[in-house]
């Protein structure tokens, strides 16, 4: 019988999964919150995947979500409510276009999870019925 | 005539373990398709079962009581070689990886046959029905 580990691998693939695209939602929504300091900015959120070992149960976990690093957008419109002394807001360093991409492979690494776990659940009902 | 376990299923047991391990090696790959650095593994079935068939149960039994001893294949994991080198060090082809699940699970469900072929054609000689 497909032991009941393949469940763990394949559920914790799938919170992975849905771990980024929970950033990734995060992320789009916050697109384009601006504001009129720097450190107050959102930063895009991505996580940190891990693999665990044979003995953890050979699953995927996710490490932390980590802020980017890419610095935030300066846009000069000295009419902006937020704006600073010098006429400067603060946009996220949100890229629409990689947040796309990402929700698309998170997307269907989560849908290769749960066929995985399909596949594994009507195999170990077939063994259960053995002989029936 | 002793009639154990290994005389009704043959080598279809080990064989069925093995396909399962293989699922869960598989399906470790499935989850970590995204993690950076990850390297992908699989069991060669080939060569375990045919390891299997060299290793013959080694218990000795004092009794014709006793169980012979689960059978621990330890079938050694390797490493897949990647078709193409990616940028973070991932050697995880999803496609590749789901065909080759398909694939395992398929061959798990044969060798379930083949034993529900056994279980059944022992209990028709048991009822004689």
């Amino acid at each position: 019988m497909p032991g009941f580990g393949i469940f763990h691998i394949a559920g914790s693939g799938m919170l992975a999964q849905s771990v980024r695209l929970n950033s990734v939602s995060s992320n789009l929504a916050n697109a384009d919150v601006v504001a009129g300091r720097e450190d107050e900015v959102y930063k895009a959120k991505s996580p940190l995947f891990k693999a665990e070992s044979q003995a953890q149960g050979g699953g995927v976990q996710v490490l932390e979500v980590k802020e980017s690093e890419v610095p935030a957008e300066k846009r000069y419109q000295p009419g902006h409510p937020l704006a600073d002394a010098q006429g400067y807001v603060y946009a996220p360093n949100v890229n629409a276009v990689e947040e796309m991409a990402n929700m698309i492979s998170a997307a269907r690494s989560y849908q290769s999870n749960v066929e995985v776990v399909n596949t594994a659940k009507s195999l170990m009902l077939r063994t259960i019925n053995m002989g029936r | 005539m002793a009639f154990t376990t290994d005389l009704i299923y043959g080598n279809l047991a080990p064989a069925l373990k093995v396909h399962g391990e293989r699922l869960g090696v598989l399906s470790s790959n499935l989850a970590n398709a995204d993690t950076p650095g990850y390297k992908a593994r699989d069991i060669d079935f080939r060569a375990v079962l045919n390891g299997a068939q060299v290793k013959a149960p080694t218990l000795r039994t004092t009794s014709a009581l006793h169980q012979r001893g689960q059978f621990d294949l330890g079938s050694p994991r390797l490493w897949q070689v990647p078709a193409q080198p990616s940028a973070d060090g991932n050697t995880v082809d999803t496609p590749l990886e789901q065909a080759r699940f398909a694939e395992a699970s398929l061959r798990y469900e044969a060798t379930l046959r083949f034993v529900d072929g056994r279980v059944r054609g022992l209990l028709t000689a048991i009822t004689g029905q």
